[in-house]
């Protein structure tokens, strides 16, 4: 393995040329801007055949759902309010099955603005049909890139490639890219089934009836919690190609455990950092790391951490109601004897001290915790 | 080893970038390092803070770094409206860019170090950018990284047509690091 020291979205880029992306359509829009412009550069250098260069986000996808319904490979790269234009036409690529992959660098969304980190944007296209991966540290996104075509092709769903903004985006630090014909050796060649081509003309996005339209999204829920599977297997097959393996959830301490704290992204390596220091002194505490979100890992979730306290750091709300990770946590959880928890919090780019989450830890044995993380008015 | 370092300056100074080049420069040595910003609406001109982790071993936070060991302050006008010294680690250092004492800076349980960094930029860049310069008296007071480290990073992150400027920063370093006094 040999360590580059890289900015994290270059190495992504990089990453995706190595997949062999036929068409890459993005706009640039802090904090995912980096990505884009390190995949023009590469595209002006031969690293793809194609870069458009779209208007506006909703361009984005759309190129790429048409390029992709066209039989090309595609990436993208998008956050916040640019994910947010692209809503309609997500939900239209995961109706297709269409297997784009796009890198999402976590960003909060507006009123008011805000170009920080938090996990509002992805969170709430969860229910689009898209794959989502969450990745904690810039070697996960790369990894986790070339993961997403072989799943993607595998399952016929578009992915999402989650990683916050400006602490994985605009964070140097050494990465080991993988090599560039191993990757050509883990990854084949995409090849779509119904392609659309003028000389075997076909219908792609034809009109449902109602005598069938709920089969079509009864096919697209199904295959995407079957996909569950292909992300476990694609995960053990990167392992044995690159040393790395990958699975729907990483539990960090679990298995003793009495008090567990489950989150996404970065903000878990802070949370490792405290446990850890917490189990050196005796304290059964341990960490999961949510990497599928989409889909959810009910099964996993539920064998792993069933009659535990489960407390989650969640970086998204749905206002008038719980978190989504919470609410799903709950059901996967209940009836095993768990308590599930919930901290909400840490938006627009507020950052918790270690401190803070050392204090969770410590408020979960009182019992159940429920509200809102690092508030100026709540205490929790 | 774990040294963390919080750079100040102000935004259009490259700190983002002399974060990054220190930590380019300690991952050519062999080190794990870790540069990330933090900046406002991207505007020039209001206050900005970049970090750099360098360390034996991997690097496994993002969290920013809130108690630093080492604080380097590229534009001197910062000092009058942001605390630099917040969090210091006691007997953390300074490096200001600064044509005072270091005593006048009025920051205790710190060992303070200053340097007329404006000056050198002046002379070398012809343009009020600190952050390369800066470097230069990092590397003496520090030793964290070798000067080789630092240029073969600078002669990186421009490209070949951009030579001269490289030449320009790499000169500007070294003109810092022989200004600089280690006490």
């Amino acid at each position: 393995m040999a360590l580059t020291t890289i900015n994290n979205s270059a190495a992504i880029a990089l990453a995706a040329s190595y997949c062999k992306v036929d068409v890459v359509a993005s706009y640039p829009i802090t904090p995912s801007t980096p990505i884009t412009h390190e995949l023009d550069k590469l595209y002006v250098n031969g690293g793809f055949p194609k870069f458009i260069p779209v208007e506006a986000e909703f361009s984005a996808i759309s190129s790429l759902l048409g390029a992709s319904a066209a039989g090309a490979r595609t990436f993208s790269a998008t956050c916040g309010q640019g994910l947010m234009l692209m809503h309609e036409a997500l939900f239209s690529t995961a109706g297709l099955r269409l297997p784009v992959v796009m890198a999402v660098a976590n960003r909060a969304i507006s009123s008011p603005l805000n170009i920080w980190n938090d996990e509002q944007d992805s969170m709430c296209q969860r229910d689009s049909g898209w794959i989502q991966l969450y990745c904690k540290n810039g070697q996960e996104a790369v990894d986790t890139v070339i993961q997403a075509f072989k799943i993607a092709e595998k399952a016929m769903l578009p992915a999402m490639v989650c990683l916050d903004g400006f602490y994985l985006t605009h964070s140097v630090g050494q990465v080991d890219i993988p090599d560039r014909d191993k990757v050509a050796a883990f990854l084949p060649p995409y090849k779509n089934p119904c392609v659309l081509d003028p000389q075997n003309p076909l219908t792609v996005g034809a009109y449902a009836v109602p005598a069938d339209y709920q089969d079509f999204r009864e096919d697209l829920s199904a295959d995407l919690e079957a996909s569950a599977r292909t992300i476990e297997e694609v995960g053990k097959e990167f392992g044995k190609a690159f040393g790395r393996e990958y699975g729907l959830v990483e539990y960090h301490n679990c298995k003793d455990a009495d008090r567990v704290i489950v989150t996404l992204g970065s903000v878990y390596n802070t949370i490792e950092l405290v446990a850890d220091a917490l189990r050196a002194k005796g304290e059964k505490v341990g960490v999961a790391h949510l990497r599928s979100f989409r889909p959810f890992p009910a099964a996993d979730l539920r064998a792993n951490l069933g009659g535990k306290h489960v407390l989650v750091v969640e970086r998204d709300i749905s206002p008038g109601a719980v978190p989504p990770v919470y609410a799903e946590l709950s059901e996967a959880l209940a009836g095993t004897g768990s308590t599930v928890s919930v901290a909400a919090g840490l938006l627009g780019g507020r950052e918790a001290k270690r401190q803070a989450f050392e204090s969770l830890f410590e408020r979960m044995k009182q019992g159940k915790v429920k509200g809102w993380f690092c508030s100026k008015e709540k205490k929790l | 080893m774990l040294a963390e370092i919080r750079f100040h300056g102000r935004a259009g100074q490259g700190m983002v970038t002399a974060a990054e080049l220190l930590a380019a420069a300690a991952g050519a040595e062999g080190k794990y390092s870790q540069a990330f910003p933090v900046f406002g609406s991207e505007k020039r001109g209001p206050p900005v803070m970049s970090f750099c982790r360098i360390s034996d071993s991997p690097i496994t936070t993002y969290d920013q770094v809130s108690e630093p060991d080492i604080v380097v302050v590229a534009d001197p006008s910062v000092l009058s409206s942001v605390n630099v010294a917040a969090g210091l680690k006691k007997g953390g250092i300074v490096i200001a860019n600064c044509n005072c004492k270091a005593s006048e800076l009025g920051i205790t349980d710190a060992k303070v170090f200053v340097v007329d960094g404006t000056k050198i930029a002046l002379e070398h860049l012809h343009q009020p950018i600190f952050n390369t310069v800066m470097l230069g008296a990092f590397i003496k007071i520090t030793g964290l990284v070798k000067m080789e480290s630092v240029e073969k990073a600078i002669h990186e992150e421009f490209d070949e047509k951009s030579k001269a400027m490289a030449d320009e920063n790499v000169d500007a370093v070294r003109a810092c690091y022989e200004l600089a006094k280690k006490d």
